[in-house]
């Protein structure tokens, strides 16, 4: 296989490992807080004509929903990237996430008690209202629960099985939720219309200071504040995806992407690793949920929750470069800013270019464009934007069987071949001389086995 | 489960737990189904007929879908997941077709000739469209590792519920066309509408069964799904193989697309991954690969779905996604290979 054969690059000495490794947290403090910055104190002092068409291309609202997207790239990437596990129905965690907010953070409407924990709204509220931050953990939790229900029975199967099982578990947690208003009698989750009114992000003692609003809400002026708390949850990912992979776990995760057999032939245990590829994804997923309900929606209903969603995260994933964090999520910012604004402020300036009606038809085409997208990258780019160098070799390797049936003779014709093509007249010529120098030996040596037959 | 999971994986044990008690779970399930049958049938014998009735009908419809998965799956061991939403496509054509073009509202006799039409056009559609499919895309990937056919089938379906989602053709919401059933209705079911699925499937089926088993293209089809390159070394032209059975399970969709647009009379962009996780766990159902198997497993799919639906003791269509997943669920653990099929291991 040409991962094994690959010269092996010799390991860093452990003072620079290190160093490398602290690298990056300070770059994405430094950007976190910059965009911050840029949309807190500079852009409102610009003129217009500068400030205009930043604002336009990208508002604060659609930065929030990119850095919430990236939670969710990066928790897919975990199960496809790492694992190598297809999961096409992602969206189940996330809406599950997001109901774990509305259960915990919203106004009832068949509660009859109040509980607050550090909630973001005045305490005469009545129902449950759990602090942000809290409500993430539970929600990772659940969502990791649910992940190896799901996970326990299928993992055992082969890998189609299981993007098929996915997709129709997608499916079922919507029809769960959207017949949620009448389970045995209950009404479990609104039903149809879902939950409404989840409590802001709450800011604990820095609203206490008065310096920030007590609770971000989805003005424009609180949305500023947002792209530091949903940095933070960005950052905290990318660090438990990045030190994950180098421990134990991430390399048991890369072994069985790359080959399940050898894998399990090395005592890597599959199944319990394949079920913590799809836990601490559904930890993600859950997280990203409950970011999406109470930080850029505040409202979930089940009809946000469909297969679309799963493929787009995919898409996100497969597009930035399956494995690699930072291909990963700059594949989710491209995809969510395309999605919410990007087709739409793209109609626009091509409307004010060549006068066509762009502005309100392109944002409608956006399926056909991300299925264009994905099938084009699976021809061409298999590897995505920024491949991670084990990826870029595994995805244009043929798998196990096809090698073995193509047998290692059509790779030595392949290396023939290409010798033949870059060989020249003189090395022609030396090749046919040593062949005469040889051939002597060889009319000598067939009538003699003639004679022995 | 977790016992399941423990007496699967303990090595140190002599006697081994995890498939007597798999064995018998699977038994208690199948009791199970077997007890909820009977409950409707002797609670409301009349209401299980009509649903058992509407069962067949729906039945046979997955049928033809799941043969295009199955046969897709067992040539070239991929899950075409656009194939659900090509039979979404041809519904919408089925329904322009008929209704705008040739004016087709109150059906009756004088309609058959339109159902025929309608038919050889929506299964050119469906061939020709999956044969592109195949020749632009999957073709490419052939060599490639698992995972980029699977996604490119899953591009391809997010292509297909796209184009129908435009407002020209159909629009993202359910869209009802004024086609009226006449004639007897029998507990609810009508029976033309029975008739005539039975009528144009049951020949569809047969034919299938035909070709894969006595033709020459046939004895192609499954020589090439054993084995490609000892097909090819036996001179059988296996991309045109390949092909032929992307154009024959794309004509069933095709087919069934008519079908399905005339029995409901209304054309919707999701109907595809809806109907096709029906029919694919159909397929898995029967045994994957296996022609009998599709068309048996359709059938008991349909039948549980529409008891369930309309029987006594049922939860209702609200849930029909849900047990047709919980079905697939309890498969994969019990019985991975299906009815007819043959317990496989991965190859090495």
């Amino acid at each position: 296989m040409a991962t094994s054969t690959a010269p092996r690059t010799s390991a860093p000495s452990p003072s620079r490992r290190s160093l490398s490794h602290y690298r990056w947290p300070i770059g994405y403090v430094v950007v976190i807080v910059g965009l911050f910055l840029l949309y807190h104190f500079i852009l409102p002092n610009l003129v217009t004509q500068v400030s205009g068409p930043v604002t336009a291309w990208l508002p604060v609202a659609t930065l929030n929903e990119c850095l919430m997207w990236a939670i969710m790239a990066l928790g897919l990437n975990v199960v496809v990237g790492y694992a190598g596990l297809l999961d096409l129905g992602y969206v189940a965690f996330w809406a599950l996430g997001g109901y774990t907010a509305g259960w915990l953070m919203a106004a009832p409407f068949n509660w009859t008690w109040d509980f607050h924990l550090f909630g973001a709204v005045a305490k005469t509220y009545p129902g449950t209202h759990i602090t942000f931050w809290l409500v993430i953990l539970i929600a990772g939790v659940l969502c990791a629960i649910l992940g190896l229900i799901i996970g326990a029975p299928t993992l055992r199967l082969r890998g189609d099985y299981l993007a098929l099982v996915t997709l129709g578990f997608g499916e079922v947690i919507t029809q769960f939720f959207r017949n949620s208003n009448d389970i045995a009698g209950r009404n479990l989750a609104g039903g149809d219309g879902g939950i409404s009114i989840i409590d802001p992000i709450g800011t604990g003692p820095f609203g206490a200071t008065g310096l920030v609003p007590p609770g971000l809400s989805n003005g424009a002026q609180d949305n500023v504040y947002k792209i530091l708390v949903l940095g933070l949850l960005v950052g905290a990912c990318l660090f438990i995806s990045l030190r994950i992979r180098e421990g134990r776990l991430g390399r048991a995760w890369l072994a069985i992407r790359e080959d399940e057999l050898a894998a399990s032939m090395m005592g890597v245990p599959l199944v319990r690793t394949k079920l913590l590829a799809y836990a601490v994804g559904a930890f993600f997923g859950g997280i990203g949920g409950v970011a999406n309900a109470a930080g850029i929606t505040g409202a979930v209903s089940p009809s946000g929750f469909d297969f679309g969603k799963s493929v787009l995260v995919l898409l996100m994933v497969v597009l930035g470069g399956m494995g690699n964090v930072w291909g990963v999520t700059v594949g989710a910012f491209l995809l969510a800013w395309l999605n919410s604004n990007g087709l739409k402020q793209i109609g626009v300036q091509l409307d004010s270019w060549f006068g066509t009606t762009l502005t309100a038809t392109l944002p409608r085409y956006n399926y056909i464009i991300l299925g264009l997208l994905l099938v084009l990258m699976m021809l061409y780019r298999r590897e995505g934007l920024i491949p991670e160098k084990r990826t870029k070799a595994l995805m244009n390797t043929p798998s196990r069987t096809e090698m073995e049936s193509m047998g290692a003779e059509s790779l030595e014709a392949a290396a023939e071949t290409a010798a033949v093509e870059k060989a020249d007249a003189k090395t022609d010529a030396g090749i046919a001389a040593s062949a005469a120098a040889v051939s002597p030996v060889l009319d000598e040596s067939t009538p003699k086995r003639e004679d022995r037959s | 489960m977790a016992t399941l999971v423990v007496g699967g994986t303990k090595r140190k044990a002599k006697v081994r737990l995890g498939p007597v008690v798999e064995r018998a779970l699977g038994f208690v399930v199948l009791g199970l189904v077997a007890i909820w049958l009977i409950a409707n049938i002797v609670s409301d014998p009349n209401r299980f007929l009509g649903s058992a009735l509407v069962g067949l009908q729906n039945g046979l419809l997955y049928a033809l879908v799941a043969l295009g998965y199955t046969m897709v799956y067992g040539i070239i061991e991929l899950i075409n997941f656009a194939h659900g939403d090509l039979f979404m496509l041809s519904t919408i054509v089925a329904a322009g077709l008929m209704v705008s073009v040739m004016g087709v509202g109150q059906l009756g006799v004088g309609t058959i000739l339109p159902l025929i039409v309608a038919l050889i056009v929506c299964m050119a559609f469906g061939g020709f469209i999956n044969v592109s499919a195949e020749f632009l895309a999957y073709r490419r990937l052939r060599s490639a590792p698992k995972l980029a056919p699977l996604m490119t089938a899953v591009g391809l379906s997010f292509i297909f519920r796209g184009i129908a989602q435009q407002d020209y053709v159909n629009g993202s919401a359910q869209k009802n066309w004024a086609v009226v059933w006449g004639g007897p209705v029998v507990e609810g079911v009508f029976v033309y509408k029975l008739l005539m699925v039975i009528v144009v499937t049951v020949p569809l089926l047969l034919a299938m069964t035909y070709i894969v088993s006595k033709t020459k293209v046939g004895k192609a089809m499954r020589a090439v799904a054993q084995d490609q390159d000892g097909a090819r070394l036996m001179g059988i032209n296996v991309n045109g193989t390949i092909s032929f059975v992307f154009a024959l399970g794309g004509a069933l969709a095709g087919a069934a697309g008519v079908l399905y647009f005339l029995v409901q009379t209304q054309t919707y962009y999701d109907t595809g991954t809806q109907l096709g996780l029906i029919a694919f766990t159909a397929a898995v159902l029967g045994g994957i690969g296996n022609l009998t198997g599709a068309v048996v497993g359709g059938l008991a799919i349909g039948i549980i779905q529409s008891i369930n639906e309309g029987g006594a003791y049922g939860l209702g269509s609200n849930w029909s996604q849900s047990v047709v997943f919980l079905i697939l669920i309890v498969l994969m653990v019990f019985k991975p290979e299906g009815i007819f099929g043959r317990p496989t291991t991965e190859k090495v």
